[in-house]
């Protein structure tokens, strides 16, 4: 855990973040303590709260004196509107230049996502009808 | 009890013609976690002795607590340093061992020191002088986890421990820490394996200080830019380069000191950006393929370091 090229405190941060955007943490739900952070990963406390004062600067948690981090309200909305932002210059574009790297066709692009998308959402929405269902 | 600040001023120390610490200065902050990094040789293990009040300085101070600590009893009360020989009575059982410390010490924790033996495996029944060597090591650092002195100097404790021996110490280093704040050094040559424990860094190199600053934004100083030669050519023009590799028409450059808008730039230009861990930031500081005087050069500027 936390190999990555990325800062520490901003791989804290960015686990974190994922876990509210997930549901794994909810609203109002206590965030593990910078003292535990340190202990289970062996790091420095100041590095784990580095990252929680990123993350209360966001309003992504609040801190209860003497009590710990909270999840903020909204904070999972709050990430999921920033995410959705970035979601095509971070993600989508990097596929098209892929895409275009290697020569296929916009419209093969598309067409796998909608093929996708399709088949993730029968997945998700069973039709109740025999045939549809069918794989 | 948040520990003893450390302040080092102009410290000089000569053995005969040999100049161990060549006039450095830099701080530890009190209730830190400080690595003191740097290869054989490098003035690691004088200016701990200095700090302990072992040995004298040339020229220059340490001041510990505000003072000098050499024949001052308050300040050396609140002094741990353990080196790798353990620093303690070789042929007592470690059982009399800790009765010693518990008279001498009053910081001295006998409870936590009989855990961490249990932990580390050690049996207190024993004389020191009659472990392997990795479990001597380990007997110093249960000494120097156990004082729990203000100011707690940890000289390559871990030699000869192995893997496992050395996590549980990691382990119980921090969680006693954590605990019980204090100023804690920990020179090591397992930059890897001892960095993210650390809040700051001092590096030494040749008696110098190479870098002495918190440890995130030390590494954040080292940059590699990987791409096509030209552009990244382009990109670390005018910068300090202290690595280049090549392979075919892409080339990787490892440059010291970051720029604000690095991330945008090197997008545009179709290039890559990695981070350089500390201990490869520490090999290219401290590894001087050419002379002295490139040595020198490699010292971190105040802008770079800040």
């Amino acid at each position: 855990m936390f190999d990555g090229r990325d800062p520490l405190y901003v791989q804290i941060a960015d686990q974190i973040r994922n876990d509210v955007l997930s549901g794994a943490l909810q609203a109002e739900e206590q965030v593990m303590s910078t003292t535990q952070y340190a202990t289970t990963f062996r790091i420095n406390p100041a590095t784990a709260a580095k990252a929680f004062a990123e993350l209360v600067d966001e309003g992504v948690v609040y801190k209860r004196r003497g009590v710990g981090m909270f999840v903020a309200p909204g904070a999972r909305e709050k990430l999921r509107a920033e995410r959705r932002e970035s979601f095509f210059a971070d993600v989508v574009d990097p596929v098209l230049e892929q895409a275009r790297l290697l020569g296929i066709d916009v419209d093969e692009v598309v067409a796998r996502l909608r093929e996708r998308a399709d088949h993730a959402g029968r997945a998700a929405h069973p039709d109740p009808t025999p045939q549809a269902g069918a794989r | 009890m948040t520990g003893f600040a450390v302040q080092v001023r102009d410290l000089t120390v000569r053995y005969g013609s040999t100049v161990a610490l060549d006039n450095v200065s830099f701080d530890l902050r009190p209730g830190v976690i400080t690595g003191l990094l740097g290869r054989n040789g490098s003035g690691k293990t004088t200016f701990l002795s200095v700090a302990a009040a072992f040995r004298r300085a040339t020229s220059g101070a340490v001041l510990v607590d505000g003072e000098d600590p050499w024949e001052n009893a308050r300040v050396m009360g609140g002094t741990c340093l353990v080196r790798e020989s353990g620093d303690v009575l070789l042929d007592e059982p470690i059982t009399e061992n800790l009765g010693f410390l518990e008279q001498r010490r009053p910081t001295f924790d006998r409870t936590a020191a009989e855990t961490l033996l249990e932990v580390l495996e050690i049996d207190p029944s024993k004389r020191p002088d009659k472990l392997s060597r990795g479990q001597r090591s380990a007997f110093g650092v249960v000494v120097g986890v156990a004082t729990r002195a203000p100011l707690t100097l940890l000289d390559e404790v871990h030699l000869g421990m192995d893997a496992p021996a050395r996590y549980a110490f990691y382990d119980a280093l921090l969680a006693d820490w954590i605990e019980h704040p204090r100023t804690i050094v920990l020179s090591s040559h397992l930059i890897g394996e001892v960095e993210r424990l650390l809040e700051d860094v001092v590096i030494l190199d040749h008696g110098q200080v190479l870098a002495a600053d918190d440890a995130a934004t030390l590494r954040e100083q080292g940059l590699t830019v990987t791409g096509p030669a030209d552009a990244v050519d382009t990109f670390v023009a005018g910068r300090r380069v202290v690595a280049r590799q090549a392979l075919g028409r892409t080339a990787q450059a490892t440059v010291i000191g970051s720029v604000p808008d690095d991330g945008a730039r090197a997008r545009a230009a179709g290039l890559e950006l990695g981070a350089v861990g500390l201990q490869d930031l520490f090999v290219h500081l401290t590894g001087h393929p050419a002379a002295d005087d490139t040595a020198r050069a490699d010292t971190l500027t105040p802008q770079e370091s800040r």
